[in-house]
């Protein structure tokens, strides 16, 4: 496809810039990750509205449910291992039980963290945030949507989680594209099946509808960006105009989109699904691409689930 | 020094504490024991410290208050109610289904009530945003947050504590309800906290130590916390668990037990002085 390679953060950078100059109620929280997170360059360009809390994730959650009452927008950012587990309880009961209007992004969602390891490479979190309520869960698929879905979340108000990835991966998406919390973007029209992914595999499930079509296979692409609230209109029609689901995750199959999308199935639909993602296991120290294939995410395995929904939805 | 009616701030303590134990009676479970140790320091705060208005719960330049020790919250419900923010007469339907008065606090439950708590540990990282948040746009308000002695075994409080004093935010109050005490028996045999005054200086801030039943020394705390730049404050207030009810007093098993209606009745006549303490 030769398309620009950019890491979702940089997304996040460039939204927390963009809502810097536009709205000055908005403020970033970093727990010492800023260069990696990009929070540092909010921080360069405004140092005021700029706090740094040191390694401290739950101080940093109850710093910015405090800066929330006081009627900023704050924006607070670390690694999603990290935020979304070490300062889990302090996101249910500070801030989203009273639903407070804090942002929140981690970072380093996904197995493509690389080698840095299992401790590092955030597996649970969107399971984590998606069961809170009042939260908002957006994976942007691309440094694009990354900061269109940045500069979303402060234009919602309550509590949302934001992940974005450390890897750089292809830019799929063009800034005129429409971008709206909850509502699932269709990539590519299909009837026979319909892959739902969210993140930047939402780019392999690109190359599996490629790989398919070569095949005579038409699946529907869903870039489901926002997990909650899920677009069930979205997997609803995909359900009935083509019969079988795939989705595809970086991250625990266990409470992810997968098990999002299966709740709404089996509730309103049940159609063959298959889910790819990680299978109840940690990741290790590799190259994003060998953990990839090592960790079944990639377009090949995509393809083959796809295979694998329309033998059942046939047979 | 501002100068306060101690006689009236009594007057009310007293209403407070017998609120306390009508409420907790009522629901037939609650936290009287560490409601009544901090009712000087909430007494003071309501009626002679804090600027608020309790018929505008939400006028911009008000004072904030976060109750970080969620589980005291009949002295909070009470004190409010007793300042006109809801009718005493609503305090009975604590803990009940559909009562505003959630047995921890809800700020969705109650608008007036700045935020919501109950897990330990939190309450003073709130207060440091909101006191940021008082910097950042220009408001001259204070944050206070009363927090219980055992809570401190919370390792976010500590982080708090760094990140009040490298901010330094003098718009913080933290209070201290120091009365030894906790679920599992005494603090100091639990997970002990001293020397505790000079932990805080150790992090940065000014603290005072005094006995927090004496209005006196709690309102001169107060002032002396308000008089402090470039620092917080934390006041660590000695106390008695249970304060004023005799059976209640010093006793860990009056943590988290509601009065019989016997007991009501014994506490009721100690409080108002009709009986033989």
């Amino acid at each position: 496809m030769g398309e620009k390679m950019l890491p979702t953060r940089d997304g996040y950078g460039h939204g927390l810039l963009t809502l810097g100059a536009a709205n000055p109620k908005v403020v970033v929280l970093d727990a010492d990750l800023a260069k990696s997170t990009r929070s540092d360059w909010f921080a360069a360009k405004f140092p005021e509205r700029f706090f740094d809390m040191g390694i401290a994730e739950q101080d940093m959650i109850g710093t910015a449910a405090g800066l929330a009452l006081g009627g900023l927008i704050p924006f607070a950012t670390t690694y999603g291992v990290f935020v979304a587990g070490r300062a889990w309880d302090q996101i249910r009961t500070t801030v989203c039980y009273a639903d407070l209007n804090v942002k929140i992004a981690g970072n380093h969602g996904g197995i493509s963290v690389g080698a840095d390891g299992a401790t590092h490479q955030a597996l649970e979190d969107i399971a984590l945030m998606r069961v809170l309520p009042k939260m908002t869960v957006i994976v942007p698929c691309d440094a694009v949507e990354a900061k269109k879905a940045t500069i979303a979340a402060a234009e919602i108000h309550g509590p949302c989680f934001l992940r974005f990835a450390r890897e750089a991966t292809p830019v799929l998406t063009d800034e005129g594209d429409l971008f709206a919390v909850g509502k699932a973007n269709v990539l590519r029209a299909g009837t026979d099946a319909t892959i739902i992914a969210c993140g930047p595999i939402v780019h392999e499930a690109l190359l599996a509808h490629a790989a398919l079509k070569a095949k005579g296979i038409n699946v529907r692409v869903l870039n489901m960006h926002t997990v909650k609230p899920l677009d069930e209109a979205a997997v609803l029609r995909a359900a009935a105009e083509t019969g079988a689901i795939v989705t595809a995750e970086e991250h625990q199959l266990y409470g992810g989109l997968g098990g999002a999308v299966a709740e709404v199935l089996v509730r309103n639909k049940p159609v063959p699904v298959a889910m790819v993602g990680v299978r109840d296991t940690f990741g290790e120290s590799g190259t994003p691409e060998e953990l990839a294939v090592r960790y079944g995410l990639t377009a090949r395995d995509i393809a083959a689930a796809v295979d694998e929904v329309l033998a059942r939805k046939q047979g | 020094m501002v100068n306060y009616d101690i006689m009236k701030l009594a007057e009310i303590g007293r209403e407070v504490r017998a609120d306390i134990v009508r409420m907790t009676a009522a629901a037939g479970s609650g936290h009287p024991g560490g409601s009544l140790s901090a009712v000087e320091l909430m007494t003071a705060l309501y009626f002679g410290v804090m600027s608020h208005r309790p018929a505008e719960p939400k006028w911009p330049g008000r004072d904030r208050f976060i109750l970080s020790k969620g589980h005291a919250c009949p002295l909070l419900y009470s004190v409010m109610a007793r300042a006109g923010y809801l009718p005493v007469a609503e305090l009975t339907t604590l803990r009940k289904l559909d009562s505003c008065l959630q047995g921890h606090p809800s700020c969705l439950a109650l608008p007036a009530l700045e935020v919501s708590s109950g897990s330990l540990g939190q309450g003073l990282s709130i207060t440091n945003g909101l006191a940021l948040a008082a910097k950042l746009t220009g408001q001259g308000y204070r944050v206070y947050c009363l927090m219980g002695d055992g809570e401190l075994q919370e390792g976010q409080v500590w982080e708090a504590a760094m990140s009040a004093a490298h901010y330094k935010l003098d718009n913080v109050c933290a209070l201290v309800d120091y009365n030894g005490l906790q679920i599992d028996g005494d603090v100091e045999n639990v997970m002990g906290l001293a020397p505790l005054a000079e932990k805080w200086r150790a992090f940065n801030w000014h603290a005072v130590e005094i006995d927090g039943h004496d209005y006196g020394q709690v309102l001169a705390a107060y002032d002396e916390a308000a008089a402090t730049k470039g620092k917080p404050t934390a006041i660590i207030a000695k106390t008695v668990k249970g304060k004023g009810v005799s059976f209640m007093e010093n006793a860990a098993g009056w943590h988290g037990k509601a009065p019989s209606g016997e007991e009501l009745q014994r506490a009721l006549d100690e409080i108002y002085g009709k009986g033989a303490r």
